[in-house]
């Protein structure tokens, strides 16, 4: 298993460390519920280092993305960042990731720490025409730097315009004395935020000058464990659970980022194509439990009359909804919004209602 | 790690405090701790007969369940109702407030076969 470079640091911290992704990571510090509510009210940082990151250089770099993932590469520029998915050639999900065009045939794909050999044998796989690709997931790590006081936070380390910076985009900054560091604004909580890659040597010197600067917000170290909360109660996939090698980006609601224009000819494009015009027989919803109870993930799902409809994929107590959450794949039919569905929880069936996502609207 | 000599304990850290034929149960600190917030407790065998080593009833974390059980066979004849609206009790006071369920033993002499708060400390260390 391999260590984090804070790996010290976090257990000093009172990190409690689990195994995920083949890394030792933190998956809380002062306790999980707090840790949420700190991303909500105030900023956290999360070391996320574990997430992959491979660059894409020169010429063919747009095609070979192009060709890869599901989203439209051609609607990026220099700067901008998008959210996409590698489809499989059976019309399942190798991965969602985030693409970043850094320059003019510049890209650097950020994927999930779990799916990196996969995911690099993926992109291998592909690369017909011999870009110049490289995979620098063992020599990067990432801090997320979440909440409404993160601005504050990392404006005190930069002389950058951070605040000006839009939703999804990218750029390079010095940062707590580092040059040219890559910082986004982009993350996985809703509460926005800044996500910064740093090389491994300097790792420490910006997570110390992060907490530093963050102690007069209140800024706490977050684990994997908030981690989670907070994307579900957004409605956000997390891959291994609600989106795997046999689930459709379709079927999963990310139609939105499988573009079928003409010049986006990628990889189980023609899967795409016919689900969409076949439709789904299933479909990824969100749901609210109605009585006590946590739905967790592949507990079963029951129609109001008790046939068995489909499956939890995440589910969880959802701090700033104070309610059961949780999604799941429901057959076609009953999946509308409102419409009552049962969790079979142990010996039970919980009532619970479809809703719309994200659970937590800020 | 708070281990109280008067008690005594299962491998699978629940705790029993025996009041004559009756003894309450809990889960113990290491439990609580290790589970983190504890959002819900169920327990819905109130009334019921158990089997030593039988599920009781569950204990959810936000991220995790699991499965409680009898550290003697006997009946669960309370369920502490205060725990429905606020199961956090269990991580702030797990050996008072936090107490799950009362039971009547049908075999008092399992107790025996229980670990001492001595045994139990080297079970967790």
């Amino acid at each position: 298993m391999e260590q984090l470079v804070l790996n010290d640091i976090h257990v000093e911290m009172g990190g409690k460390m689990v195994p995920f992704a083949g890394y030792s990571m933190p998956v809380q510090f002062s306790g999980l519920i707090d840790e949420h509510h700190t991303v909500r009210n105030a900023v956290g940082v999360f070391d996320v280092s574990h997430m992959g990151e491979f660059f894409v250089r020169g010429p063919g770099a747009q095609e070979l993305v192009q060709r890869i993932t599901s989203n439209d590469v051609s609607k990026l520029f220099n700067g901008k960042v998008q959210y996409s998915c590698f489809p499989n050639e059976r019309g399942g999900i190798v991965d969602d990731l985030l693409v970043y065009q850094l320059d003019n045939q510049e890209y650097m794909l950020v994927v999930n720490g779990a799916n990196v050999d996969k995911d690099w044998a993926w992109v291998i796989k592909n690369n017909k025409d011999e870009v110049n690709i490289s995979n620098e997931s063992k020599n990067i790590s990432l801090f997320a730097i979440q909440g409404p006081k993160a601005t504050e936070v990392l404006s005190k380390l930069t002389n950058a315009d951070l605040a000006s910076m839009k939703y999804y985009t990218v750029t390079k900054a010095e940062i707590a004395g580092i040059p040219d560091l890559i910082v986004s604004t982009t993350g996985y909580t809703g509460s926005g935020g800044y996500e910064v890659y740093v090389q491994n040597e300097k790792a420490e010197q910006l997570y110390r000058k992060i907490l530093e600067a963050g102690q007069e917000f209140g800024l706490k170290p977050i684990g994997l464990g908030a981690r989670d909360t907070l994307r579900l109660e957004m409605g956000f996939c997390l891959y291994g659970n609600d989106i795997t090698d046999d689930t459709s980006p379709i079927e999963a609601g990310l139609g939105w980022i499988t573009k079928l224009s003409e010049d986006n000819d990628f990889v189980g494009r023609a899967h795409v194509e016919r689900i969409k015009s076949e439709g789904v027989k299933r479909r990824l919803v969100g749901f609210e439990l109605s009585e006590k109870g946590i739905p967790r993930k592949d507990y079963p799902i029951f129609s109001s009359d008790g046939e068995e409809i489909g499956i939890v994929t995440s589910g969880t107590m959802a701090p700033s909804v104070g309610k059961a959450i949780g999604m799941g794949y429901v057959s076609t039919g009953h999946n509308g919004e409102g419409n009552q569905i049962l969790i079979g929880i142990r010996k039970k069936k919980i009532p619970a209602k479809v809703v719309k996502f994200p659970f937590y609207k800020g | 790690m708070n281990i109280p000599a008067d008690l005594k304990y299962t491998k699978d850290h629940e705790w029993i405090k025996i009041e004559g034929e009756h003894a309450i149960v809990g889960i113990t600190d290491y439990a609580q701790g290790e589970l983190g917030d504890i959002v819900y407790i169920e327990v819905d065998t109130e009334g019921e007969t158990l089997d030593q080593e039988e599920t009781f009833g569950t204990v959810e974390a936000v991220k995790t369940v699991s499965d409680m059980y009898m550290p003697v066979s006997g009946e669960v004849v309370e369920f502490n109702g205060d725990l429905e609206d606020s199961p956090e009790t269990v991580n702030t006071d797990c050996y008072g407030d936090g107490w799950i369920v009362k039971i009547k033993m049908s075999n008092p002499g399992e107790v025996e076969s229980l670990l001492d708060s001595e045994a139990y400390k080297n079970l967790i260390s």
